[in-house]
């Protein structure tokens, strides 16, 4: 085809994404962000320049064809789109919702020099939508191979992992320790950023595949890796079991009535439904100040829910400053235009509680920013005698997750970081242990949905390779 | 067994047998093969009735692996073992998911008292079971507050060497606490004789036999109940304090030495939502002609 030898006339700005009012979505679950309608979406493709050396897809780590399928948008061929996104991402509606566009595919974007990037992530997310209305047209399955792969653990990793190994006709089946699939796509982000229906559609679409989804089924306790392998006749085996084991400040009082891992909370919130407590039977109970220790997704997830669950404060409490948040960037400014604050240089020392054993305050010690460390950041160090009380009945902590034990202490001959994480080769998910792979979360340590999938798109094919050759 | 829900073809887990104890004691034999397979003493489930049920934990009474049968004894305290109890034979629970917690760890150590308070006869009775399995004089000790509420004294007596029952109320076999009988045992064999005691009930009856056993330094196990959300050491909810240690009771325990486990803060945690379960419990009787609040 002939390139447009004429300049492409520049649209500085992104589309505005359709939004429910901050203050009225504060104070409900449904989700913020609408999303595009087709004209929307067509102009927002139109902005795109078609930029030869694709300097956007060097962003994202499954490589997603942006270009290609941008285009397809402006000559509104959405079920072309579609087509050529799931070439590489499997699960374009949650990506498109969540993944941080703007440290990926949206950073490099020729655009976002001078302008704002094409809106790449809020383009696919509407290509996803219209296909999961519609109703998804299945891919191909290749005829049965005759072996059998366990998935255990149905995050992102997992569910790529199994759909990828379905389609290249493996009989895969994915064990689940919750009662639904998804992982934290279920219990941890919540409703109002990503709804569940949104993730159940695509469960949904797994099990057209042929893939079967045993939940209920903790790896480890009801059966182990070693015995799925030596007595159930399983040919290979992904891990992929995420950092779901929350962490601790170890400070003080941390056990008091009041204080919740974000975890608890979220899953109490999300998968549990307690916001719609007494209807659903799960309860949660929270005061009228929130404090919500840490700065990522987690925190902002925290103190937004929070709000919907009626505090009158809700407190981002953190060790550096807004800059080093290391937050999506549209969560921060959406946790700030619904009214969350945020404590910077500020960490808990110790949690006050009264006789009932209730969260009354948290002792904080102010910072100052220092050296850069090791990651590049300056490292926040305490001012001596910055003591203060923060007057807060609910703590939220939400400073990080480690690997599950469960399934690495009950596998033999599986090498573990000093950390706890499975040590698994990046360029093929290989483990320690012939015929296991691993990928996501349980092997970098917290990290995206998209680095998930990837890992789990990895392992599938060098699982599929493992089958074949043997 | 497998059943379609919605055109999906999911594990579902039929309540093949239901025990009436009494009004507020009930025992299930529930089809759960999975858990049968490989669950063992001191391991417990977390079942979740319906769609918007909360997820409880409940610990395994018994198990049959080659019927693939798991056996719950329940007390009703509030909505959801209310709800479970007006289930029948017959009905399915939606979700069961076991075995959950480490086993209790059994080994021959010569004489091991086991004690069962209240509904707690049933998670110990297969901790008894495993003791004499593996060769100890196993002293059962059981009570209840009154003869209406005792229950399996047959179980207990064949999973012991020897039981001893006693009432609060003395309306069955004798009058006096699970305390009393045990500070007899231990005094008439002797505390040197005595290494190991396993205390299982409510949470003062086991607070109270570490305390006793604590002045005859004796080891005592204790399995505690604290609130639990997901039971695989997800969320945190389920934490202790064990010799100024935070633990999760749900993957490192249930079982604990009694007399390291800071008995204050837990019963603290547990009366965290106190206010929520009247509310659950009110909704629940004004709405569902399951016949709670009876
Ligand atoms: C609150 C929150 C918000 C986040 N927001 C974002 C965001 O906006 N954008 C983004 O890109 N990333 C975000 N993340 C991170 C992202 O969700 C994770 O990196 C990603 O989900 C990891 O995927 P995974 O498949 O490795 O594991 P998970 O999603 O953690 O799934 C693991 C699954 O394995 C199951 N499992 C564990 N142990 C066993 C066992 N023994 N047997 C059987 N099953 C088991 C678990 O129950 C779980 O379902 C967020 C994370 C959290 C917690
Ligand atoms: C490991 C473990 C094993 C248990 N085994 C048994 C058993 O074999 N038989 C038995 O009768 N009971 C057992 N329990 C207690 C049982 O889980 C509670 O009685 C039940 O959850 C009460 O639910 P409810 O809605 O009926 O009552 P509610 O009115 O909601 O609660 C009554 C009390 O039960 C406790 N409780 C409530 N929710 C939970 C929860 N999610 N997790 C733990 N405790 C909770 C609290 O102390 C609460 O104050 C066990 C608890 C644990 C942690
Ligand atoms: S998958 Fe994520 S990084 Fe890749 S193009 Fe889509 S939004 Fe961007
Ligand atoms: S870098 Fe930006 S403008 Fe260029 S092709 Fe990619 S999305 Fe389009
Ligand atoms: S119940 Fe969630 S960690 Fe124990
Ligand atoms: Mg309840």
């Amino acid at each position: 085809m002939a390139e447009q030898k004429t300049k492409k006339k520049i649209i500085p700005n992104k589309n505005p994404m359709p939004a429910q009012d901050p203050l009225e979505r504060a104070r409900n679950f449904n989700e913020v962000a609408l999303g595009y309608d087709e004209e929307t979406v067509v102009a927002e493709a139109q902005r795109c320049l078609q930029c030869k050396n694709e300097p956007c897809r060097q962003g994202c780590p499954v490589e997603v064809d942006i270009p290609a399928f941008i285009k397809l948008v402006a000559e509104r061929d959405f079920d072309g789109a579609i087509k050529k996104i799931k070439e590489k991402n499997a699960l374009p509606a949650v990506c498109g919702r969540v993944c941080p566009q703007e440290n990926q595919c949206e950073k490099y974007c020729t655009l976002a020099k001078k302008y704002e990037a094409v809106g790449i992530g809020r383009i696919e997310r509407f290509c996803a939508d219209r296909e999961l209305q519609k109703g998804v047209t299945l891919p191909e399955v290749a005829p049965p191979t005759g072996k059998k792969v366990a998935v255990v653990g149905s995050g992102p990793a997992g569910l790529t992992c199994a759909s990828d190994l379905a389609k290249l006709g493996h009989d895969v089946t994915v064990y689940e320790a919750l009662h639904v699939a998804g992982g934290v796509l279920m219990y941890g982000i919540p409703e109002f950023r990503l709804p569940k229906a949104v993730v159940q559609a695509e469960v949904e679409n797994l099990k057209k595949l042929g893939v079967k989804i045993e939940v209920n089924s903790v790896v480890g306790k009801f059966t182990t890796v070693d015995e799925l392998m030596e007595n159930e006749g399983y040919d290979a085996i992904f891990i992929g079991t995420g950092a779901g084991l929350p962490y601790f400040m170890k400070i003080p009082g941390e056990n008091a009535c009041g204080v919740y891992s974000a975890n608890e909370f979220l899953t109490r919130t999300n998968l549990m439904k307690a916001y719609q407590f007494p209807d659903w039977d799960t309860p949660i109970k929270i005061g009228k100040k929130v404090a919500v220790l840490g700065g990522g997704n987690v925190a902002m997830d925290g103190a937004r829910t929070a709000l919907r669950l009626g505090a009158e404060e809700s407190w981002i409490v953190y060790r550096r400053s807004h800059e080093e948040l290391p937050a999506r960037k549209e969560e921060v400014e959406h946790a700030e235009e619904e009214g969350v604050k945020f404590a910077f240089l500020t960490s808990p020392v110790e949690i006050l509680s009264n006789e009932e054993g209730w969260v009354t305050g948290m002792k904080c010690i102010k910072y100052e920013l220092g050296e850069p460390d090791a990651s590049g950041r300056r490292r926040p160090v305490p001012i001596e005698g910055s003591e203060y009380i923060m007057d807060v009945d609910t703590v939220v902590v939400a400073i990080g997750q480690g690997p599950n034990p469960l399934v690495p202490r009950t596998t033999k001959g599986l090498e573990l970081t000093s950390r706890g994480n499975i040590v698994a080769d990046p360029e093929t998910g290989a483990t320690s242990k012939p015929g296991v792979f691993a990928g996501g979360d349980v092997v970098t340590g917290a990290a995206t949905v998209i680095l998930a999938m990837g890992a789990g798109r990895t392992a599938a094919k060098s699982i599929h390779a493992y089958l074949t050759s043997k | 067994m497998k059943k379609n829900e919605g055109g999906e073809w999911r594990d579902v887990f039929k309540i093949l047998e239901k025990q009436v104890f009494s009004p507020i004691i009930k025992l299930f034999v529930i089809d759960a093969p999975k858990v049968a397979k490989s669950c063992q003493a001191g391991q417990f489930i977390i079942l979740r009735i319906h769609e918007e049920g909360e997820r409880i934990p409940l610990t395994i009474a018994d198990f049959d692996r080659e019927k693939g049968t798991v056996t719950i004894v329940f007390q009703e305290v509030g909505k959801t073992t209310k709800q479970l109890g007006a289930m029948e034979a017959g009905d399915y629970i939606k979700d069961f998911v076991g075995p959950l917690g480490e086993p209790t760890h059994i080994e021959n150590v010569g004489n091991v008292v086991c004690v069962g308070g209240g509904v707690g006869v049933a998670p110990v009775h297969p901790i008894a079971r495993a003791f004499k399995e593996a060769g100890n004089h196993v002293i059962g000790i059981m009570g209840a507050r009154n003869k209406e509420l005792m229950f399996w004294e047959d179980h207990m007596r064949a999973a012991c060497s020897e039981l001893l029952v006693t009432t609060d109320d003395g309306s069955y076999v004798r009058k006096g606490f699970v305390t009393d009988v045990l500070k007899e045992v231990i005094e008439s064999k002797g505390k040197e004789n005595i290494p190991l005691v396993i205390a299982i009930g409510p949470q003062p009856m086991m607070r109270a036999v570490c305390n006793m056993t604590k002045e005859y330094g004796i080891k005592t196990i204790v399995s505690l109940n604290a609130l639990m959300v997901d039971g695989t050491g997800m969320c945190g909810c389920c934490r202790v304090s064990v010799g100024n240690e935070t633990k999760f009771v749900c993957v490192d325990g249930p079982d604990f030495d009694g007399h390291q486990v800071d008995w204050a803060e837990l019963s603290r945690r547990q009366v965290y939502f106190k206010a929520e379960e009247q509310k659950a419990l009110e909704h629940h009787e004004c709405k569902c002609g399951c016949g709670g609040g009876k």
